[in-house]
């Protein structure tokens, strides 16, 4: 049985639940947000990604109303949202810092919400019960948010935030404020809940990872411009510029320039060393300065020179990063280009077959790199 | 031992500060008018040993305490000091509330300016301050000639020395005490409570209603005690601006002291008055002690 894969985004009939067009938002002279557009399709779960002060949380705050656009229009079902309040619009925000109401219960924190809408009381009870069982907060009702850990805390800032079942629910760095171990089992359970609740989620983070986890698509932004957006293995596989090869994971930069040979192109990125084989879909033009952009895990190290390999390098070990499951070495080339090449740690530790200093050989296919313009 | 140093100090402040002065004037309270100096009677005389003390004790009786409920005076003057006070507290509140909020939605760069508008006023004499009430409240006083100036009235207000005027008088010299608890309420408010009211429905009104005014509750609380304690035995602002209808427990105790030099009937009205304020004072410290327990 064959399943469809969900990615409406490359279905042109696909209507999108969110339009961002040509929009732009300035703070003064600063431009947080520079003349973007794209599209975000109901039962995402759309991930904005980059360092603070990119303009991610200024994105979000626009879709919340907090915040309105200088220019251009960001359309909600087809609808313009500048002109709707933030208490009018069908999305609601979990915010960094939770802003959980310290003065009532967890029931009531949940129940605010419903409230608002004049919703009868059977009718909010019902709805309340069934957040605390999707939550997992049955037994903490009645407690005071400053009665419960930080894990719970999140819950039900969750919790209330899904009670009112907007048509979009905005994350604002969510698991922020968790221990690392809570942050990724909250990762698997915020999946769940979106996938049972059908909600399109927009999440902001500066992780990489919960990025990658979560999302069915994640933009990379910087300094207010979206840079790429794609499914989170295009983009660590693909990456469509350096900068985004460098934010997301590690990453081995080299420059070089290319030259048109066969299939693919040769890069030279020194004197007297043999150039480097990239396959790649970029067109360049010969002579082009350009970046190979390799993943340590796609870097074979060993010993003894290898057979038949694409690309095939000689170096001597400088760093060793150890990560308890994997080992990052960085490799120095003879002319001062570093490499990183990592491998699984199979062995334990004393029988490691490559320690400081050693030479090894480096080798990689022809397309396990990636040719970036530059 | 050092724990114990820590403790003793406090306590002997308090000791030599206020529990020594309470019994000496609860001391009078029990004795008679004399015309002497001291002007009571009976005074202690420990040359006489243990027959002196029998008899001083045998001079103490309750007389002036059953003479407060004969004259309908002091209860008027107590009931009078506490309605002046609560509606004296709740004026108060109406200013102070306003500027509290705006000088927490203030940038943070100008809030150790305003609060020390707020404080700066402290620095002068209280009486003097006071006294320059008198010179805009009265029918000659600027306030009038400002409003004959411009027109809003044909004749002068008539605001000095009445009730008016000592509200006016209290709320001016109260603001602070109401300002600064309500304001370290709302400065320490997280923004994004707000925003979270308004994400969930609310408008600013209801947000305000809903979010703002609960969690300045402690504020309010506190600020509300510490303006209506010290305003029930309040003697100097009836005296300087209330009239002659102003009746508050404050004048009627220095009257009694300096006009009538009756020390123990004045110093029984002083131990029914710290009677009435103990209601309020551990209303006070328990919603202190919740509120620490809370943040705690």
């Amino acid at each position: 049985m064959s399943q469809t894969v969900f990615a409406p985004w490359n279905d042109p009939q696909a209507k999108p639940l969110i339009q961002f067009k040509n929009v732009t938002k300035r703070f003064g002279d600063f431009i947080a947000i520079d003349n973007q557009s794209f599209d975000i399709y109901a039962q995402e779960f759309f991930a904005l990604l980059g360092p603070s002060g990119c303009g991610k949380t200024t994105m979000m705050r626009m879709l919340a109303g907090f915040e309105t656009p200088t220019e251009g229009t960001i359309l909600l079902a087809g609808q313009d949202i500048a002109p709707i309040p933030p208490n009018k619009r069908a999305v609601n925000m979990m915010f960094q810092s939770y802003a959980l109401f310290p003065h009532l219960s967890v029931w009531e924190n949940i129940a605010f919400g419903l409230k608002r809408d004049n919703m009868p009381k059977d009718k909010i009870a019902e709805r309340v019960d069934q957040m605390l069982k999707l939550t997992r907060l049955e037994k903490f009702g009645k407690r005071k948010p400053h009665q419960i850990s930080g894990g719970q805390r999140q819950r039900v800032a969750l919790a209330r935030s899904l009670a009112k079942a907007p048509k979009l629910l905005l994350l604002d760095e969510p698991l922020g404020a968790l221990d690392a171990k809570l942050r990724q089992e909250t990762q698997f359970e915020l999946m769940d809940i979106q996938e049972k609740t059908g909600t399109t989620f927009v999440i902001v983070t500066h992780d990489q990872e919960e990025a990658m986890t979560v999302a069915s698509r994640v933009a990379v932004m910087d300094h207010g411009r979206i840079i790429q957006a794609d499914t989170p293995a295009n983009i660590y596989e693909m990456p469509n510029s350096v900068y985004v090869a460098d934010f997301i994971g590690e990453v081995t930069i080299i420059e070089g320039r290319a030259t048109k040979s066969g299939k693919g192109y040769d890069v030279t990125y020194g004197e007297g060393v043999p150039p480097l084989r990239a396959h790649s879909d970029t067109v360049l033009q010969n002579g082009q300065a350009c970046h190979l952009a390799i993943r340590p895990e796609k870097v074979t190290i060993t010993a003894d020179p290898p057979q038949g390999a694409d690309n095939a390098v000689q170096g001597k070990i400088i760093d060793i990063a150890y990560l308890g499951n994997l080992s990052t070495y960085h490799v120095e080339l003879p002319n001062g280009q570093m490499i990183k090449a990592q491998s699984a740690n199979t062995r334990r530790l004393s029988r490691r077959s490559f320690t400081w200093e050693d030479t090894v050989w480096l080798s990689w296919t022809a397309t396990a790199g990636v040719l970036l313009e530059g | 031992m050092r724990r114990f140093t820590l403790i003793v100090v406090p306590y002997f402040w308090l000791l030599a500060l206020f529990l020594v002065p309470f019994l000496i004037v609860l001391k009078i309270s029990l004795s008679d008018t004399a015309v002497a100096i001291p002007p009571y009677t009976p005074t202690l005389d420990l040359s006489q040993g243990w027959a002196g003390f029998k008899d001083f004790l045998s001079g103490l009786d309750f007389e002036n305490f059953t003479f407060l409920t004969t004259d309908d005076l002091y209860w008027k003057a107590y009931l009078s000091s506490v309605k002046i006070a609560t509606i004296a507290t709740i004026l108060t509140l109406i200013v102070a509330y306003p500027i509290a909020y705006g000088m927490a939605s203030a940038p943070d760069h100008w809030r150790p300016t305003l609060m020390m508008l707020v404080i700066l006023p402290f620095w002068t004499s209280f009486l003097i301050r006071v006294y320059s009430w008198v010179g805009i409240l009265s029918n000659e006083g600027y306030l009038n000639q400002f409003l004959l100036g411009i027109g809003v009235i044909s004749e002068p207000l008539t605001i000095l020395n009445t009730n008016t005027a000592v509200y006016i008088g209290i709320v001016y010299t109260y603001l602070p005490f109401m300002i600064l608890p309500i304001y370290s309420a709302l400065e320490r408010m997280d923004g994004s409570l707000l925003e979270a009211a308004e994400d969930l429905g609310c408008s600013r009104a209801s947000a305000f209603w809903l979010v703002t005014i609960p969690l300045s509750k402690n504020g309010i609380i506190a600020g509300c005690f510490l303006v209506f304690i010290p305003t029930i035995g309040e003697f100097v602002i009836p005296s300087l601006l209330g009239g002659s209808q102003t009746l508050m427990i404050g004048k009627v105790l220095w009257e009694e002291f300096f006009n009538n030099r009756d020390w123990p009937v004045a110093s029984a009205v002083a131990v029914i008055l710290l009677l009435i304020l103990i209601i309020p004072i551990v209303l006070f410290q328990r919603n202190e002690q919740k509120q620490r327990e809370a943040e705690g």
